[in-house]
């Protein structure tokens, strides 16, 4: 068995590459697969505090690349879920630190011993984005259902394409299920039919997600408590080959929308 | 002009999500192929030059557009020709 890489990336920053990457990798590790999780953003490293990782690191990225440590060394294997691991990016480093060749090196050592790579790439499309897409045999754009977000991830796409990647799957994230209702957000229906590309994943818009990243406790820990929790364990579904139809997402109900507090009310099962 | 037509006939303005869905089909149509609405303009007019040269058109009615089908673009030309013994459909 050896393991799929997959770089997840938008173009544009802020859609949620880093809470889909953290939630993926939380959901797969569930679901009892081998996860490493790379933060490719180096000079911003972000994915070891929504994973509630930070106090924990000694090495990391570049200091693999240069050669002061072991792979092994830089990896931190995460206490509650033993087979999800975290190489953190170096934070006081820039994207120049990383080629594309040593994306390539440190993913197919790592290929043997576990199931999945995921690589959280960087916003934009320069270095950053191309070394994290370098060792990709699969990649999941994010994006929301918004214009600057779906220009700039069709930008990625036809860079993608244009370099025969591996297949490019889309991710929706932040769907506000009321507003597509009444015509003032772009639908699923919409966003595919523009980029064009096969869906792998809707997540709805979901305040938990704040809280889930102030505790750096990733939602997908508790898989049925919210819909985007539920969102991610399909998406990891749907990534082991299993057939997943997409279910059209709940709109909050109006005792929810009166009483903040309803939601958690209503998951005490 | 669609906006005036609706003002006229009264209908509501499209919600926003609508209008999202056309200004994004036009702006990733011209990203993909790096062909702006300046050059389709260009184009446009070196077409009727070129094809009034040896058939009549009617150049007023010329349409350059792209069409988007999947992660194709292609450019249509929509060039009505001038028939002379076209008579009025009301004397048919």
């Amino acid at each position: 068995m050896t393991a799929r890489v997959i770089t997840i990336t938008s173009g544009k920053g802020g859609v949620g590459k880093t809470t889909v990457t953290a939630n993926l990798g939380v959901a797969l590790a569930l679901h009892r697969q081998r996860v490493v999780v790379i933060d490719a953003d180096v000079g911003l490293r972000n994915l070891d505090v929504m994973l509630g990782l930070e106090n924990r690191i000694v090495y990391d990225l570049v200091d693999v690349i240069e050669g002061r440590c072991r792979l092994r060394q830089a990896m931190v294997r995460d206490k509650r879920l033993p087979e999800l691991f975290l190489l953190p990016a170096a934070q006081t480093r820039d994207k120049s630190a990383v080629q594309p060749a040593d994306m390539v090196h440190i993913c197919n050592e790592l290929r043997e011993q576990h199931d999945f790579i995921l690589i959280d790439s960087p916003a934009g499309i320069e270095q950053g984005f191309r070394y994290a897409a370098a060792p990709a045999d699969a990649i999941l754009v994010v994006t929301n259902p918004e214009i600057a977000a779906v220009r700039d991830a069709d930008r990625v796409i036809g860079l993608l394409e244009a370099e025969e990647r591996g297949p490019i799957r889309l991710i929706i994230n932040r769907l506000r299920p009321e507003l597509v209702r009444r015509g003032e957000m772009l639908s699923v229906a919409d966003v595919v039919e523009l980029l064009a590309i096969e869906l792998i994943g809707v997540i709805p818009e979901d305040k938990e997600i704040i809280s889930a990243a102030n505790r750096g406790e990733p939602l997908a820990f508790s898989k049925d408590s919210s819909q985007a929790g539920t969102a991610f364990h399909d998406i990891a579904r749907r990534l082991l080959g299993e057939h997943v139809p997409f279910t059209p997402l709940r709109e909050p109900g109006v005792l929810q929308r009166l009483f903040g507090f309803a939601r958690s009310g209503g998951d005490q099962t | 002009m669609k906006g005036l037509k609706r003002l006229l006939g009264g209908e509501a303005e499209p919600p926003s999500g609508a209008i999202a869905r056309e200004r994004l089909r036009l702006v990733l149509a011209h990203d993909r192929t790096s062909i702006s609405p300046a050059l389709l303009e260009t184009l446009k007019d070196e077409i009727i030059a070129v094809i009034s040269k040896h058939v009549a058109i009617d150049a007023n009615d010329v349409r350059v557009t792209f069409s988007q089908t999947a992660r194709e673009s292609r450019l249509v030309a929509d060039i009505p020709l001038l028939n002379p013994r076209k008579r009025p459909a009301s004397s048919e």
